[in-house]
C-alpha cells in the first residue's frame, strides 16, 4: 500500500520534472528522471523534516552531490511544502532561488551548494560528524553520480568515511546511494572511464555495500532499513537506475543528459509517464485538470 | 615580548579557546605539527580530525561540520589549503559554511623548501570569492585577538599565518577589529602599507627614511578582505603616495586590492612590493633581500617611487 501512495508521488514529480525543465528550455532530464524513485523514497518514506522549519537542528539531511539533477530535488521539496509547485516553472529563471544547481543560501530546503561534481560526499562526512558529535540521531543522505565517482575527492571521501570519528563518532548515521544509470555527459561510463568493479571498490575501502535496483521503491526502503540497522561503519548502497526512466526515447540515450524537452516533446513525455496511450489522451485529460493544466501551461511555450 | 611565528600563536590560542568553546574542532591533512594544531588534538581528542594527505576532502568536511554548527578550523599550508580552490569556492564560499580557513607557511619567508611550499598567490585566489574574508596577523597579540575574533565571526574567514617568527608590532593595548586598519607610525609624505611576515620591515624601512627626511606612515593591514576604506582614504588623501608591502605575489594581493579600491575612489600613484615570478629555496633574509622586502630595499625602493 505504502509503495502504490509512493508510486504516485514518484509519478507526479516526474511530471513535474518534465514541467520544469520545458518551462526552463534547459536543463538535466536524464538524471533527474533516473534519480526521483529514490528522492520520492527518502523524502515521503523515510525522512524527518519540517517544510516549515528547514533548518531543524534534529531534521534528516539529503546532499544530492550530483547536483545537475536538481529539478528532482525541486519536484519533492516542492511536493514536501518547502516552496509552492507553481514556482518550479522559474527553475533557471533570473531572480529565482531555483537555481540550474543547488544554491543552499537561495533555497530552505538545499542542504549544501552542488554541482561542482566530486564534493557532496565530503561534505556529508562533514555533517554526519557534526551530528554525531552534537548527539543528534539525524541521519545523512548522499546522492552520488556514477560518472561523478570519477572525481578524486570522492576516494579521498571514500577512504576516509569508514574511518572518520572511530571509535566514539563513527559515521553509521550516513548513507551514499550511487545512481547508477550508466550514461555520462559525453557517453556511456564504460565508455569515457569505467568505473567497475563499483562494489568491490567501495568494499575495499571498508564500506558495507548492497546492491539494488533503484527504481523498485520496495527495494530502495528495505536498503535504508538494512543501512539504519548497521553500525559502526556508514553504508554504500548501488542503485542501478535506468537514465531518463519513464521516458521511452529519453532512456538509455546520452543524448538526453543535458537537454531539455521541447514543448512537444515534454507533453509527450508526460503522457508517457502517466502510462496514457496517444489515442486516450484527450479523453484522459478531461478527467486529469491538474495535468490538463499542465500540459496547456506547456503547449503555450510552443507558441512563443 | 618575544618574536614568534604566527601559527605558534594561534596553536596556543587554539588550546584556550578549545577549553571555552566546544563547538571548535580542527580539521587536518597531517601537517598538524606544523600547522600547530597538535596540541589542541592531544588536549581535545574527540575534537580534533585528521583526514590524512587529501585537502579537499579535509575542506568539505569542514564545510560539513560547519554546517551542524561546529568551528571548525581547516587547516594547512596556505598554497595546499587554497589549490583546493574549486573545493573552496563551492563546498565552503558558495554554501556559506561557517569555516575557519587556516593557511600557514605562507610567503616566501619558508626559504629552504622552495616554490612548491610557498603560497604566494593565495591571497589573490580567496580575495576573488564573496563571502569569505581574509585576515593576515603581523605578531603574537594580533593573532590571538584574531584568533578569538574568528570563533565569533559568522562566515567563512581565510587566516593567513607565517612559519617563520614575527617581531611585535602591535601596542600592548591593541584590540583587533575586523575590517578596520591600524596606523602604527604617522607619516605624511607617504603611506606605507604592510601586513603580516614583513609589516616589521616596513617599520625599519620608515625610520631609514626618516633619516634621509622622508615622512613615512606605516599602516598594519591585517583585514585584506575587507579593507578599511576609511583609513586609505584619509591616509592616501594626505601623502598622495602609496606603497604596498607583501609577501605574496604583487598580483591580485592587498596592494592589487589598494590599487583597485584607489583606483575607484580616489587614483593615487600606489607601488606594489612582494614576490615577482615564482619563489625559489635559499634562507629567508636572502630571499627577502632578493624580493625587496628588507627594510633596506623598502626604503630604495619608496625613495625611487618619490623621485620618480
Amino acid at each position: 500500500m505504502a509503495e502504490v501512495r509512493l508510486e504516485s508521488i514518484a509519478r507526479e514529480c516526474r511530471v513535474q520534472i518534465l514541467r520544469m525543465l520545458a518551462h526552463a528550455g534547459s536543463g538535466h532530464p536524464g538524471g533527474s528522471l533516473s534519480v526521483i524513485d529514490i528522492l520520492t523514497t527518502l523524502y515521503f518514506g523515510r525522512l524527518r523534516y519540517d517544510a516549515k522549519r528547514p533548518d531543524w537542528p534534529d531534521r534528516d539531511r539529503v546532499v544530492l552531490s550530483k547536483g545537475h539533477a536538481v529539478p528532482a530535488l525541486y519536484a519533492v521539496l516542492a511536493k514536501a511544502g518547502y516552496f509552492p509547485e507553481k514556482q518550479l516553472i522559474t527553475l533557471r529563471k533570473l531572480g529565482s532561488p531555483l537555481q540550474g544547481h543547488p544554491d543552499r543560501t537561495t533555497l530552505p530546503g538545499v542542504e549544501a551548494a552542488t554541482g561542482s561534481l566530486g564534493q557532496g560526499l565530503s561534505i556529508s562526512l562533514g555533517l554526519a560528524l557534526g551530528l554525531k558529535l552534537t548527539g543528534s540521531k539525524s541521519r545523512v543522505y548522499c546522492i552520488l553520480g556514477d560518472g561523478e565517482t570519477q572525481e578524486g575527492q570522492v576516494w579521498e571521501a571514500a577512504m576516509s568515511a569508514p574511518k572518520l570519528g572511530q571509535p566514539d563518532h563513527a559515521l553509521d548515521n550516513l548513507v551514499v546511494i550511487l545512481d547508477y544509470n550508466r550514461i555520462q555527459l559525453d557517453n556511456f561510463v564504460k565508455k569515457v572511464l569505467d568505473i567497475e568493479p563499483v562494489t568491490a571498490k567501495w568494499q575495499s575501502f571498508g564500506w558495507p555495500v548492497i546492491e539494488i535496483d533503484g527504481h523498485d521503491l520496495g527495494q530502495i526502503t528495505k536498503a535504508l532499513d538494512q543501512a539504519e540497522a548497521t553500525t559502526g561503519v556508514p553504508t554504500f548502497i548501488v542503485a542501478h537506475t535506468v537514465k531518463g526512466k519513464g521516458v521511452s526515447f529519453m532512456e538509455n540515450d546520452p543524448e538526453w543528459h543535458g537537454k531539455a524537452p521541447k514543448p512537444a516533446e515534454a507533453i509527450k513525455a508526460i503522457r508517457e509517464v502517466l502510462g496514457v496511450t496517444e489515442s486516450a489522451w484527450e479523453e484522459y485529460l478531461k478527467t486529469d485538470t491538474t495535468t490538463r493544466a499542465i500540459v496547456d501551461e506547456i503547449a503555450v511555450l510552443e507558441k512563443k | 615580548m618575544p618574536a614568534k611565528a604566527s601559527r605558534a600563536a594561534f596553536g596556543e590560542a587554539l588550546l584556550d579557546l578549545g577549553a571555552k568553546d566546544e563547538r571548535i574542532v580542527t580539521v587536518d591533512a597531517d601537517l598538524s605539527k606544523s600547522t600547530m594544531t597538535v596540541n589542541f588534538a592531544k588536549k581535545y581528542p574527540q575534537r580534533a580530525f585528521n583526514v590524512g594527505i587529501a585537502e579537499s576532502n579535509m575542506i568539505g568536511i569542514g564545510a560539513g561540520l560547519a554546517l551542524t554548527g561546529r568551528i571548525p578550523f581547516t587547516c594547512s599550508f596556505a598554497c595546499f589549503l587554497v589549490g583546493r580552490f574549486e573545493t573552496i569556492r563551492i563546498s565552503v564560499a558558495y554554501t556559506n559554511a561557517n569555516v575557519k580557513l587556516v593557511g600557514t607557511h605562507s610567503g616566501i619567508a619558508i626559504g629552504e623548501d622552495g616554490y612548491s611550499q610557498m603560497g604566494i598567490e593565495d591571497v589573490a585566489c580567496i580575495r576573488s570569492l564573496p563571502n569569505i574574508g581574509i585576515i593576515q596577523p603581523a605578531d603574537e597579540i594580533e593573532t590571538k585577538q584574531a584568533i578569538a575574533y574568528a570563533v565569533e565571526h559568522q562566515g567563512p574567514l581565510y587566516l593567513r599565518l607565517t612559519r617563520q617568527n614575527l617581531e611585535p608590532v602591535c601596542p600592548p593595548d591593541y584590540r583587533f577589529q575586523y575590517g578596520r586598519w591600524l596606523v602604527l607610525r604617522k607619516g605624511h609624505d607617504v603611506t606605507l602599507i604592510g601586513s603580516g611576515g614583513p609589516l616589521f620591515n616596513c617599520l625599519e624601512a620608515a625610520k631609514r627614511l626618516e633619516a634621509d627626511g622622508i615622512s613615512a606612515e606605516v599602516i598594519n593591514a591585517a583585514c585584506i578582505k575587507p579593507l578599511d576604506e576609511d583609513l586609505l582614504v584619509q591616509s592616501a588623501g594626505k601623502s598622495g603616495h602609496v606603497v604596498t608591502v607583501e609577501d605574496h605575489s604583487i598580483h591580485g594581493g592587498l596592494g592589487g586590492a589598494v590599487a583597485e579600491f584607489l583606483g575607484d575612489v580616489l587614483p593615487t600613484p600606489t607601488k606594489r612590493l612582494g614576490v615577482h615570478g615564482f619563489g625559489e629555496s635559499g634562507d629567508a633574509r636572502g630571499l627577502y633581500a632578493k624580493h625587496g622586502l628588507d627594510p633596506a630595499g623598502i626604503a630604495v625602493s619608496v625613495k625611487k617611487f618619490l623621485h620618480r
